[in-house]
């Protein structure tokens, strides 16, 4: 490179007045007078005016990736949508708040405590992507967010922010609020448009994709919360200020959410790649036990693999970084495991939870899910044989990508993750076993 | 997808149930159910509707309700749609309760995240309280199940008891909150120890200000570099 280097990327600590969620722990009122003098709906038809492409080319010069876990460029999925119907058929904007993936627990944060966040940004991406509505599909077991978010709406309904003439802007839009009622499979994009059309959740084939028909069999595109809710910020603060934060390719600040083995678990909003030592120790108290206690951490919800101790501690916590591990960032859901765990147990009762929310429509994820959990609850106890260990890995391998959602996959990482780091100790539980147990053939 | 459960004999739950109709209430709230689908999507509904009614049943029963075919069956009435179809979404979302459940609907998290901040000791709570995991008591007041991952992994272990959430438990902490609803009271809702919602437990490492106001941080945007 010719060029001087470039200065090094922003990766925190973040400054109070950077963040977007400020009432993130809900110390203060979600309603909307409250929300306005945070700086909500403050003037959003001024944002309308910016024009349709205007808000999109901001979007995606912001450089923000979709917050549900794929990591998708958010303007470029919004670009997508068709700018005008050729067939009279409208266009919908459904947002995903079916937040079941263990670990994650922001989207839960966002609708209790800002939930105006969230309809401001409905209002705003379904405008730029020409949507006659919004549907916000929230799971079934968030009771009381669900009533804070549909009293949030009934509130920007009185106040004329959404409906007919939104923010005086000439645009009409509603928002509707659809409860899920317990089905981790419907936080899939096409499983969630089955669900709002009163079906059972199952994904369905793409193509055609949601762009072209979803909802209703028009054009639709999904978003989850958090990437709807920053999209306001983004537009009043500009896409410079949101590109300051993180390494490139994975710019903006972000909401993790941090269980497990820390001494202080919490939900915390920090710039993009932050290490994770540092997420760590200034958020949650430090690793319990301290850092030569940890064992392994998985940093982006449930269906990522698990990255050893020595691996992540100096990480950066941002997309690149956690798939150069064989790792990901999913939703920012970060289980950290001190020593003190049982790894196969811990994997294998995510294993249960995949079998649990497998919907029975692909034969390699039906089965393979019960099979594969079977396994791992003889290798948490050891009575296998060593060679089961390749067999399941074996087995994984032939789940993945042979289904038509990313269920499949979701249950194959995490057992591909263990072995992968920790086979001698799946290896010890089977040879202390020996001679203890009959050795048994593979289930089924 | 869930495990099978014991329905009530069909005579008898057609007996009870077979002339199910929405309170005057629920009648309104039904209609502004179907109301937020399109013209001809009423099948949307279906959903909300047997929430509703699993909701009228459970205050009709003194319990957290469930539904019965015949229920079932006045929804597909409703929405205009074959029975099957509306029995296909009961059996397929899991908090759909397709036979009777106690006063008190106790659902545990035991996934991943909640395993190891210990929901182990909080399902010994419920067996040292005579709970049995898929069974109700015989006074009929507690129902337990283990469920999978309620979204609330930063204050694990946890549990949904009927609408509410109760946070950051131990053994004796879910021992109190048996005792307390068997005594006819109601536990704090929310973390059971010294903490906000999600924020570090002792008080929040970031924006403080808002602890005491509500402070608006827009002022600030413009000071010093950000990066």
């Amino acid at each position: 490179m010719t060029d001087a280097p470039a200065p090094a990327p922003f990766v925190g600590p973040l400054s109070d007045k950077d963040r977007i969620f400020t009432n993130v722990h809900g110390f203060q009122d979600w309603g909307i007078d409250a929300a306005m003098k945070r700086g909500d709906w403050d003037n959003t038809k001024k944002l309308m005016e910016l024009g349709q492409d205007a808000i999109i080319d901001i979007i995606k010069a912001s450089n923000l990736r979709g917050r549900g876990g794929a990591g998708f460029p958010t303007g470029m999925k919004w670009s997508f949508m068709p700018k005008e119907s050729k067939d009279g058929r409208p266009s919908f904007l459904v947002i995903n708040a079916d937040e079941s993936e263990p670990g994650s627990c922001k989207d839960r944060e966002i609708i209790r405590h800002d939930p105006h966040k969230l309809i401001e940004g409905a209002l705003i991406a379904g405008f730029a992507m020409r949507a006659r509505a919004a549907y916000i599909y929230i799971r079934g077991e968030f009771i009381y967010e669900a009533k804070v978010l549909f009293a949030a709406v009934e509130q920007a309904y009185e106040k004329g922010f959404i409906g007919k003439n939104a923010c005086g802007s000439g645009y009409d839009f509603d928002v509707f609020v659809h409860r899920g009622a317990g089905a981790y499979i419907c936080g899939e994009e096409t499983a969630q448009i089955e669900s709002i059309e009163g079906k059972k959740g199952q994904p369905r084939l793409k193509p055609p994709f949601p762009a072209g028909a979803g909802l209703y069999g028009c054009p639709t595109t999904v978003n989850n919360v958090e990437s709807i809710a920053v999209s306001p910020t983004i537009l009043r603060r500009g896409a410079a200020w949101f590109n300051g934060f993180g390494r490139e390719n994975n710019r903006g600040t972000k909401l993790f959410q941090i269980s497990g083995h820390v001494n202080k678990p919490c939900v915390v909003e920090e710039s993009m790649s932050i290490p994770f030592r540092e997420l760590i120790d200034r958020h949650c108290g430090g690793i319990r036990g301290g850092w030569d206690n940890l064992l392994a951490v998985i940093p982006g919800g449930s269906s990522v693999p698990l990255v050893p101790a020595k691996e992540i501690m100096d990480a950066p916590m941002d997309f690149d970084g956690l798939r150069a591990l064989g790792s990901g960032l999913g939703t920012a859901a970060v289980i950290v495991m001190d020593k003190s765990t049982d790894i196969v147990r811990a994997i294998s009762r995510l294993s249960y939870f995949y079998k649990h929310e497998s919907c029975g429509q692909c034969t390699p994820c039906r089965e393979g899910t019960g099979w594969m959990w079977r396994v791992m609850e003889r290798l948490r106890t050891g009575d296998a044989d060593q060679s089961e260990i390749d067999m399941l890995f074996n087995v994984t391998k032939q789940v993945e990508g042979h289904t038509i959602c990313a269920l499949g996959d979701a249950a194959a990482w995490p057992i591909q993750g263990l072995i992968r780091h920790f086979r001698p100790e799946i290896e010890r539980r089977i040879n202390e076993n020996k001679g203890s147990a009959p050795v048994m053939e593979a289930a089924e | 997808m869930a495990d099978a459960v014991h329905i009530p004999d069909e005579a008898e739950t057609r007996a009870r149930w077979g002339a199910f109709e929405w309170t005057a209430e629920n009648a309104e709230q039904a209609k502004k159910v179907v109301a937020r689908y399109p013209a001809g999507r009423q099948q949307s509904a279906v959903m909300p509707l047997l929430d509703l009614a699993q909701r009228q049943v459970g205050a009709e029963t003194q319990t957290n309700g469930w539904l019965p075919v015949p229920v079932m069956e006045f929804i597909g009435r409703q929405l205009d749609m074959p029975y099957m179809r509306v029995y296909e979404v009961a059996t397929f979302y899991t908090m759909y309760n397709l036979a009777p459940v106690g006063r008190y609907h106790v659902q545990v998290c035991g996934t991943t995240p909640c395993m190891l901040r210990g929901s182990d000791d909080v399902f010994a709570a419920c067996k040292n309280k005579g709970l049995v995991k898929g069974g109700t008591t015989p006074d009929g007041l507690f129902t337990l199940n283990e469920v999978e991952c309620l979204g609330a992994c930063a204050n694990a272990p946890m549990v949904q008891i009927n609408d509410d959430n109760f946070e950051d438990l131990t053994y004796d902490s879910m021992s109190a909150i048996l005792e307390t609803l068997a005594a006819g009271g109601q536990p704090k809702i929310g973390p059971q120890i010294d903490r906000q919602t999600s924020a570090p437990e002792g008080g929040p490492t970031t924006l403080k200000e808002m602890v005491s106001e509500n402070h608006d941080y827009r002022g600030q945007w413009n000071e010093g570099a950000t990066a």
